[in-house]
C-alpha cells in the first residue's frame, strides 16, 4: 500500500489509474435520548432495556423530535462551514429487516438539514480542501445478532432510533492516507463541537466508503462501489487497496464494473458482492406524514453559531500566532480537542517565564509515549497539567536537569505527585555551584590520569566519557551546562 | 397503462407479501381497473403547482434531549410471538 | 327505567347528575341490549363485566362534575386500549393486547365514561361496508342484510342500534360520515390536527382523523368537546383554540352563508340524493343561511388522488406488522420468508391491495407520475377549498351517492366499492372538518345523509348548522329491532 504518499496510482502494463473516493459517514449524535423517543442512548446496556413503544414500533405510536439533535446537526453544519438550510424535510427509507421495527428508517432525502461544506485536511505535502456534499439527520437501526442461537436471529432494539448524522463528502478523496486524515478530522471537529464521541469501537462513527477508479487525468468518474461495513481507519485503508486494485484488473480485462453494494470481508481482507440483497432495495422514499417539514429561524442558528467554539483549524493559526510553535506541531496538538486543552493548561499554568519548546517536547514525547504504553486518553493522564508544567519551570530555571526531569516525571505519575515535593524529598536539586563541581572534576581527572592525556593527545571522543563520570558520580544532579564549560577548561 | 404479472412480483416482494399465481392474476386484474381510474389525474397539469404533503397548518414542535422512557423491556417483550425474556427472535437470517 | 337504551348521550348525563339512574342501571341497559344485539356482529371484543364493575365503584364515590359521568361507550377496534385486545379488523393483530391507552380515548375515560367493548371495523379501516373486517361483516340495524358502511361500520351500528350511548370512529376518506349516513346518526370529522393520532393504529397518517358518531347533534359537540386536545405526543397535533362545543352550540346560524358545489352534482347520481340536496338546500334557507352557488372545479379528481396518497401512505404504516414484535407470526424457513407468509395470511385481500397500490405508486419509476402528481393535485383541491371559503362559511353537500347497499353486493368490485367515497374524500384531502346528518330516507326506507364542510378548526360553525338543520329536518330513524329475537 502506498504509505504517505500524495498519489495513489495503479499501474498495469503502460495504464496508470487514479482511485476516486468518496465517503458516507455515519455519526452517532450525543444526546441523552433518541432523535424521535424518549429513550436512553447510553452504550452497553442490557438487550432491550432502552427501547420505548415508538422505538419498537408499536401500533399507534407516533415520532416526536428532540430539539437537541438538531441544534447538534446544525453545530456540525457550522463546524463543517457548510449552509445550514432552513428548512428541511424527513423521509421514510422503505424497507424490511429484523432491527428495523418500523418497516422504514426516517431519514431526510430530498432536504437535508445541512448542505454543501468544506473540510482541510493537513497533509505532508500540505493542506487539502475536501468538499462536503450534505449532513442528514437519520434513525439508527437496531442490532440482529446471529451468532448466539443455532437456528435464530436475535434482536436487540437499544439503538434503534438514535440519532445519527450522515455527513457525505463530494469525491473529492484519492488516497488510503487522505481517507484516513479525513475521518481522523470529522472526528475532530464534531469531538471540538461535541456533537459526536467518535467512539469507532463502541460504533459511534462508521462509514461506508465509495470507491471508483479511472485513467490518471481522465476527468469522467469511473463506476463506483460502495463498501458497507468498515468499522476502523485500517479496514477502510485495507478495503479501498483491495477494491481499487480489482476493479482496475476489471478495466484491464477489458470486463465492466458493475455500480454495486460491497461488503468488506475483515478476514479475507476482500470486498464481495451483494448483490443478492440488492434486488429487493427500491427504498420508495416520501415525506414522513407523521412529522412537518423541520423549520429553523434565522436567530435559532445564529445563536447557535455564537455557542461554537474555537476549531482546530483556527486553534492551530492561533497556537502557531501566539505560541510560536510550528505548524506541525500545532497540527498534533490540536487534533484532539482534549490534547488541545491539555496543551493550553500547561502554557497557562507555565506562567510569565513559559518555553513552549520544552512544552511541546515533554507533551508530545514523554506523556504521549505514557499514554500510549498504558492505553490512556489525555484526559485520563497520571500527571495534570499543572504538575507538568511545574516540571517544564523547574527544568527552566535551573533547578533540575533534562536527565533527572525523566527520573521526575517517572515518579510523579504515581499519583499526580508533585515535582517540586519529589525533588525536595529526593534531593535531587541540580549542582549548580562552580566550586563544587571543579572540585569533582578535579578528582575526575586525577582518578583517569591517561584517558586526560589521551584526550590532550587528540581522542577528543573520550570527552563524553569525562562529562558521563561527572554525572554518574554527582548522581545525575550536576549541571550538564556548567561540567561542560569546566571540563573545557580543565583538560 | 397495465401492470403485468412481472410487476405484481415485484412489488409483492417490495412489500414482503407472498402472491401465487392465481393471487397475482386476480391483484393484476384489480389494480388494472383501479389505474385505469387513477389515469384520470393525467388530465391535469400540474407543472406549476407545489406538492401538498400535510395539511397541518403548524410547524415541527420539538421536544426536549430527557431520558423519560424506563425499561420496559418486559412490555415490549410481551407480545411477541416467540418466547425469549431479552430478545425479539426472528428466523435465521440467510443472505 | 326500561327507555335507558333509546335516550341521548346528553339525557343520560343529565339524569346521572340527576341520580336519576346510576351509572350501573345504564351501563347494566347497554350491556343487556348488546348481548341480545350479537347479530349485528358489531363487537370484536366484549368488555362488560369489567364496565359493569367500573360502573359500580363510579357509583361508589360519583364525581357528577365530569363531563361524561359514569356513561358506558364502545369505541372502534382502531383506537389502542391498555390491557384491551386491539386488532383493527385485522387477524395480523389478532392477539395484541396494547401496554398503552391513545389520547383520544383517555380523554374519554379521564371524563368519566367506561369502555364497554372494541366495535368492529374494516380491517385497518380500509374499506366503505366493514366487509373487509377478518372478524366477520356487521350488519345494518336499519336492515337485515344491509352493511352499515365503512371503515366504522361497527361504531355506526352500535350508535344507531342503540348498543351504545355514542362511540368513536376514525375518518381517513369518509369512514365516520359514510356510515353514519348509512345508519341514520350523526358523526363528524374533525380539523386534521383537531383530535391526536396517538394511539390509533394508523390508516394514512396525514388524512387519518377520530371523530364522534352519535344519535344526534348535541350528543356529538358534547364529545368533540372532550376528545380535542392539543396533544405533544403528535407532531401534527394543532395547538388551537377550541371551544366548549356544547355550551357553544345554537341554532342560530341567520345570515350564514353555506356555499353548494356544483361539481358535486356527480353523473349517475340518484334522483332520490339529488331531491335531498335540494331539500337541505331548502332547510338552510328556512333556518335563515343564504345560500350561494361555488364552483370546486377539482373534485372529480380527489377519488383518484386519494388512492394514490392513502394506500401510499399506508403501504409504509403497514410495514411494521411483519410478524417480529407483535401480533401473528406464520412460520418460514427464513426471515424473509416469514415476512412474506405472515403479511400474506395475517392481511386480508383488500389490506393487500391497498398495499400494493400504495407500493407501486411511490416505486422507482413512479414515485413523480403517481405519488408526486397526487400530492400536487392535493393541493389545487385544497386551493379550490381556500378559494370558496373567501364566499361562504359553510359548504352543503350529500354525505353519500347513495343509500347503504346489501352485504356482498360491491365486494368484488373495488372501484364501485371506492366510488362510495365521492364526497367524503376530498374534505380529507384537504384537512377540513365535516359533518354528516341524517337527513330523509329514499325508497326503502334506508336513511340518507348531508354532509356539512367547515372551515379549517370552525367546528363550532359547523355544528351549529348541523344543529339549526336537525331541528327542521326532524328525522326519525326507523329501528325496528329485527336482529333481536
Amino acid at each position: 500500500m502506498a504509505k504517505d504518499k500524495s498519489e495513489f496510482l495503479i499501474e498495469r502494463h503502460n495504464n496508470v489509474y487514479e482511485v476516486v473516493i468518496g465517503l458516507e459517514v455515519h455519526a452517532q449524535v450525543t444526546s441523552n435520548s433518541k432523535l424521535f423517543s424518549s429513550s436512553s442512548t447510553k452504550f452497553g446496556a442490557e438487550p432491550n432495556t432502552q427501547v420505548s413503544l415508538v422505538d419498537a414500533a408499536f401500533p399507534g405510536m407516533l415520532p416526536v423530535i428532540n430539539e437537541f439533535c438538531v441544534k447538534q446537526a446544525i453545530k456540525t453544519g457550522i463546524g463543517l462551514k457548510a449552509e445550514i438550510n432552513k428548512r428541511s424535510v424527513f423521509d421514510r427509507k422503505n424497507y424490511f429487516y429484523a432491527d428495523l421495527p418500523q418497516g422504514y428508517q426516517i431519514s431526510q432525502f430530498k432536504y437535508p438539514i445541512v448542505g454543501e461544506g468544506i473540510v482541510i485536511l493537513d497533509m505532508p505535502n500540505g493542506q487539502k480542501e475536501v468538499g462536503i456534499e450534505r449532513l442528514h439527520l437519520e434513525q439508527d437501526a437496531g442490532k440482529s445478532i446471529h451468532d448466539m442461537d443455532p437456528q435464530n436471529t436475535l434482536v436487540d432494539l437499544n439503538r434503534s432510533g438514535v440519532a445519527l448524522m450522515e455527513i457525505v463528502s463530494k469525491p473529492d478523496l484519492r488516497t488510503p492516507d487522505e481517507v484516513s486524515a479525513y475521518i481522523k478530522k470529522l472526528r475532530s471537529i464534531m469531538r471540538y463541537l461535541g456533537t459526536c464521541d467518535g467512539n469507532m469501537q463502541e460504533g459511534s462513527l462508521r462509514a461506508d466508503v465509495n470507491v471508483s477508479v479511472r485513467l490518471k487525468d481522465s476527468k469522467e468518474l469511473g463506476t463506483r462501489c460502495e463498501i458497507k461495513n468498515v468499522n476502523s481507519i485500517k479496514f477502510m485503508q485495507m478495503a479501498i487497496d483491495y477494491e481499487a486494485n480489482r476493479q482496475v484488473d476489471l478495466i484491464e480485462e477489458g470486463k465492466s464494473i458493475d455500480q454495486e453494494t460491497r461488503l468488506f470481508d475483515t478476514k479475507k481482507n476482500e470486498t464481495r458482492s451483494m448483490r443478492s440483497k440488492e434486488d429487493a432495495h427500491d427504498y420508495r422514499y416520501f415525506p414522513d406524514p407523521d412529522l412537518l417539514p423541520l423549520e429553523v429561524t434565522d436567530e435559532f442558528i445564529e445563536q447557535l453559531k455564537s455557542d461554537i467554539p474555537e476549531l482546530p483549524d483556527d486553534k492551530k493559526k492561533r497556537f502557531i500566532d501566539e505560541f510560536k510553535i510550528s505548524a506541525y506541531e500545532a497540527t498534533i496538538l490540536v487534533s484532539d480537542i482534549e490534547t488541545a486543552k491539555y496543551f493550553e493548561e500547561v502554557v497557562a499554568k507555565m506562567g510569565k517565564n513559559r518555553d513552549m519548546k520544552l512544552a511541546v517536547n515533554w507533551i508530545t514525547g514523554e506523556l504521549f509515549a505514557v499514554l500510549n504504553n498504558k492505553n490512556l486518553e489525555i484526559s485520563e493522564s497520571p500527571i495534570s497539567a499543572k504538575n507538568l508544567a511545574k516540571l517544564i519551570n523547574l527544568i527552566k530555571n535551573g533547578t533540575i536537569s533534562g536527565k533527572i526531569a525523566k527520573t521526575i516525571f517517572e515518579l510523579m505519575m504515581d499519583g499526580d505527585k508533585d515535582p517540586q515535593v519529589i525533588v525536595e524529598e529526593k534531593g535531587l536539586k541540580q549542582e549548580s555551584d562552580p566550586k563544587a563541581l571543579e572540585a569533582l572534576i578535579d578528582k575526575i581527572i586525577d582518578d583517569n590520569r591517561e584517558k586526560a592525556i589521551e584526550y590532550k593527545n587528540g581522542k577528543e571522543k573520550l570527552f563524553g566519557f569525562f562529562v558521563g563520570q561527572a554525572m554518574k558520580v554527582s548522581g545525575g544532579k550536576a549541571n550538564p551546562q556548567l561540567i561542560n564549560e569546566i571540563l573545557k577548561k580543565k583538560l | 397503462m397495465s401492470i403485468d404479472l412481472k410487476t405484481i412480483k415485484h412489488i409483492s416482494k417490495l412489500s414482503r407479501i407472498s402472491v401465487d399465481e392465481q393471487k397475482a392474476e386476480k391483484l393484476a386484474g384489480d389494480l388494472n381497473s383501479i389505474f385505469e381510474f387513477i389515469e384520470k389525474l393525467n388530465e391535469l397539469n400540474t407543472d406549476k403547482v407545489e406538492p401538498l404533503t400535510s395539511v397541518a397548518e403548524t410547524t415541527l414542535k420539538f421536544r426536549s434531549d430527557e431520558v423519560k422512557s424506563e425499561n420496559i423491556r418486559e412490555q415490549i417483550i410481551k407480545n411477541s410471538p416467540e418466547d425469549n425474556e431479552d430478545f425479539f427472535v426472528v428466523p435465521k437470517v440467510v443472505e | 327505567m326500561s327507555d335507558i337504551t333509546t335516550q341521548s348521550l346528553t339525557s343520560l348525563v343529565k339524569n346521572i347528575k340527576n341520580k336519576k339512574l346510576s351509572s350501573e342501571e345504564v351501563t347494566q341497559a347497554f350491556v343487556d341490549r348488546s348481548e341480545k344485539s350479537k347479530e349485528l356482529n358489531a363487537y370484536i371484543t366484549e368488555d362488560f363485566s369489567n364496565a359493569i364493575n367500573k360502573a359500580k365503584k363510579f357509583d361508589q364515590n360519583p364525581n357528577l362534575d365530569l363531563k361524561l359521568p359514569g356513561i358506558p361507550m364502545a369505541v372502534k377496534d382502531l383506537f389502542c386500549t391498555e390491557n384491551i385486545r386491539t386488532t383493527a379488523g385485522s387477524k395480523i393483530l389478532e392477539n395484541f393486547i396494547p401496554t398503552y391507552e391513545s389520547t383520544v380515548t383517555q380523554n374519554i375515560w379521564n371524563e368519566g365514561a367506561i369502555l364497554l367493548g372494541k366495535l368492529n371495523c374494516d380491517e385497518f379501516a380500509m374499506g366503505s361496508s366493514n366487509e373487509t373486517s377478518f372478524y366477520g361483516n356487521v350488519q345494518n340495524p336499519i336492515d337485515n342484510g344491509l352493511v352499515p358502511g365503512g371503515s366504522s361500520g361497527g361504531s355506526a351500528a352500535a350508535v344507531s342500534g342503540q348498543l351504545t350511548p355514542i362511540t368513536i370512529g376514525t375518518d381517513t376518506g369518509g369512514s365516520i360520515r359514510q356510515p353514519a349516513s348509512f345508519t341514520g346518526t350523526v358523526g363528524l370529522k374533525p380539523t386534521y390536527g383537531s383530535c391526536s393520532r396517538y394511539g390509533i393504529v394508523a390508516f394514512a397518517s396525514s388524512l387519518d382523523q377520530a371523530g364522534p358518531m352519535a344519535q344526534n347533534v348535541e350528543d356529538c359537540a358534547l364529545l368533540q368537546e372532550v376528545i380535542s386536545t392539543y396533544d405533544k405526543k403528535d407532531s401534527t397535533s394543532i395547538d388551537f383554540k377550541r371551544n366548549d362545543y356544547s355550551k357553544e352550540l345554537t341554532k342560530n346560524i341567520k345570515g350564514k352563508k353555506i356555499g353548494i358545489p356544483k361539481e358535486y352534482r356527480v353523473e349517475g347520481m340518484p334522483k332520490e340524493i339529488e331531491d335531498l340536496w335540494q331539500k337541505g338546500i331548502q332547510y338552510a334557507k328556512e333556518c335563515g343561511a343564504e345560500i350561494i352557488d361555488i364552483s370546486l372545479p377539482n373534485t372529480s379528481y380527489a377519488l383518484p388522488t386519494y388512492y394514490i396518497v392513502a394506500p401510499a401512505e399506508a403501504s409504509s404504516n403497514l410495514a411494521r406488522y411483519d410478524g417480529v414484535k407483535y401480533g401473528f407470526r406464520a412460520k418460514g424457513e427464513n426471515l424473509i420468508d416469514m415476512y412474506e407468509k405472515t403479511r400474506s395470511e395475517g392481511f386480508g385481500a383488500e389490506v393487500q391491495r391497498r398495499i400494493m397500490i400504495g407500493t407501486y405508486v411511490l416505486s422507482s419509476g413512479y414515485y413523480d407520475a403517481y405519488y408526486l402528481k397526487a400530492q400536487k393535485v392535493r393541493k389545487l383541491i385544497k386551493n379550490d377549498f381556500d378559494e370558496a371559503y373567501k364566499k361562504v362559511d359553510a359548504i352543503l353537500t350529500p354525505s353519500t351517492p347513495s343509500s347503504a347497499f346489501k352485504i356482498g353486493e360491491k365486494k368484488d368490485d373495488p372501484v364501485s366499492m371506492y366510488l362510495n367515497d365521492i364526497f367524503t374524500v376530498p374534505v380529507n384531502l384537504a384537512g377540513l372538518p365535516a359533518i354528516s346528518i341524517p337527513a330523509g330516507h329514499d325508497a326503502s326506507g334506508y336513511p340518507l345523509g348531508l354532509q356539512i364542510i367547515g372551515k379549517a378548526f370552525k367546528e363550532q360553525e359547523i355544528l351549529n348548522v348541523a344543529y339549526a338543520m336537525e331541528d327542521k329536518i326532524n328525522f326519525k330513524n326507523k329501528i325496528t329491532d329485527w336482529w333481536i329475537k
